[in-house]
């Protein structure tokens, strides 16, 4: 089991955005996260990965927990280090990319294996090659990110993130940021990875992409998941009106 | 000319007390506003509370009164300084308010991504601050933190009024010895030239950091 729920809940002052949410990932299971925007979607993948901190329940990542209570209830506290450690195993692509705009390219790649993992630079700039290869930048090494298009900065996002080697990559809406004729090639990047077995959870508005990679789309309306379910099942016969309506919006 | 040449090598006597100052308040203003600037925004209470008093209290009151009342205030007390002493902490601690303030701005000025990019990579606080955040922000603060470096430079000049023989109260001294005004011209040149150094370092320094725009 890489990632595991159970019961999580999380407010901002009045708003209840996650309610009593479970979730289950498999190795090398990619699930497409779908719903309505205000749903909860960006704030349960910020959950996982301790951007945001639950209110309450329990989440593990690959057996290890990151938020626990015990029986009555109260929250146990968990020291910051080891959760870092522990969110090691996951990475993050955001809809704004989120680059270091004052390193290149491969600096972008290189800075958290060198800082957090004290690899050595010679090892890490191999890394980064390989990786810039891999999402087709090898060429764009020494641009600064604020030189390259939208889809050429997602990518070398995805490369930063998968530097750190994790085990599990978390995309909140990695496209929605992008003139539409960038956003197949980041598309294709995911679908590699993919292809490779890597664990994903990828919050989308993408539907015929969440429809051809995922393993299980999960449904999220009002802070609740409404239906988890296989994308033919989600797509062809979705059990909730609510699905119904929100994918004849979208196609 | 050997007039002028005379007087010109007099101010400059008195130029070698106000670079002396300048580069003291420079070496220790900037480096105490960083840290003062990290620690407002820490989430020690306290200590942003002393701090909030500290730059309220030094950018609110004429830099002038606060020379005084190190050099003249302090003996009341029982705190005796030298001349220089009493310009030096005066100027650093007037300075590295105005630093913090400015440096306060700039990091607050970074974009929350980038905090949450480092933290989704991995990295501590620490690391955050030193490697993404801090080097973003003092691309942002170059240019009020030049503008303060040119007010500086004329800012030295108020040593003058607590009897410091720095290149305005030399220039002072040949005018009254001489009846003639060109000292005040020169040391008006000397001044402008200072100026001068320091807007092309701040230039150079921004157009360093504009690689990335
Ligand atoms: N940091 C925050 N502070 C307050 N409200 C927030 C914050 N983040 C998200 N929200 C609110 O929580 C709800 C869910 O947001 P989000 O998880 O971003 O939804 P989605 O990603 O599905 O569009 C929205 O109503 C949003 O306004
Ligand atoms: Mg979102």
């Amino acid at each position: 089991m890489m990632i595991k729920a159970e019961n999580i809940n999380k407010s901002f002052g009045k708003l209840h955005v996650l309610k009593n949410i479970n979730l289950e990932v498999q190795k090398g299971e990619v699930i497409s996260i779908i719903g309505p925007s205000g749903s909860g979607k960006s704030t349960l993948l910020r959950c996982l990965n301790y951007l945001e901190k639950i209110d309450s329940g329990r989440i593990e990542i690959e057996g290890e927990p990151i938020a626990a209570m015990d029986q009555q209830g109260q929250k146990i506290h968990i020291p910051e280090n080891q959760i870092r450690r522990i969110c090691r195993k996951l990475g993050m692509v955001f809809q704004s990319f989120n680059l270091f705009p004052h390193k290149t390219v491969l600096e972008n790649i290189i800075e958290a294996p060198i800082v957090v993992k004290k690899m050595p630079k010679e090892e890490a700039v191999a890394l980064a090659e390989e990786l810039l290869g891999k999402v087709g930048l090898a060429d764009k090494r020494d641009a600064y990110p604020s030189q390259i298009s939208g889809g050429q900065k997602q990518r070398v996002a995805i490369a930063r993130a998968l530097a750190m080697k994790p085990d599990i990559m978390l995309f909140d809406e990695p496209t929605s940021a992008l003139d539409p004729e960038l956003v197949g090639e980041v598309l294709s990047v995911i679908k590699a990875l993919a292809k490779e077995n890597m664990t994903m959870l990828i919050v989308t508005h993408e539907m015929a992409f969440a429809r051809e990679v995922s393993d299980r789309v999960v449904f999220m309306d009002s802070g609740e998941i409404i239906e988890e379910a296989t994308p033919e099942k989600i797509f062809k016969n979705p059990e909730h009106p609510r699905i119904r309506a929100f994918l004849d919006k979208m196609l | 000319m050997s007039y002028t040449l005379n007087v010109t090598g007099f101010l400059l006597k008195g130029c070698i007390i106000t670079l002396q100052l300048y580069a003291v308040t420079i070496v220790f203003s900037i480096p105490l506003g960083i840290i003062c600037a990290l620690a407002k925004i820490s989430r020690y209470k306290f200590l942003k509370a002393f701090l909030e008093f500290y730059t309220w209290l030094f950018r609110g009151t004429p830099l002038l009164l606060q020379l005084f009342f190190t050099y003249y205030g302090l003996p009341v007390f029982g705190i005796r300084l030298t001349q220089e002493q009493a310009a030096a902490i005066t100027f650093v601690l007037n300075y590295a308010a105005y630093f913090t303030e400015i440096f306060r701005a700039g990091i607050q000025s970074i974009d929350k991504g980038q905090y949450e990019a480092a933290k989704a990579l991995g990295m501590n606080y620490r690391q955050t601050m030193w490697r993404i955040i801090l080097p973003q922000a003092v691309k942002r603060v170059l240019p009020p933190t030049g503008n303060e470096a040119i007010t500086l430079i004329k800012d030295t000049a108020l040593v003058a009024t607590i009897g410091m023989g720095d290149m305005l109260r030399a220039a002072k001294e040949v005018v009254t010895r001489d009846f003639k005004i060109s000292a005040f011209i020169i040391a008006a040149v000397i001044y402008l030239l200072l100026t001068t150094v320091v807007v092309y370092v701040f230039k150079k320094l921004e157009e360093k950091y504009s690689v990335y725009d």
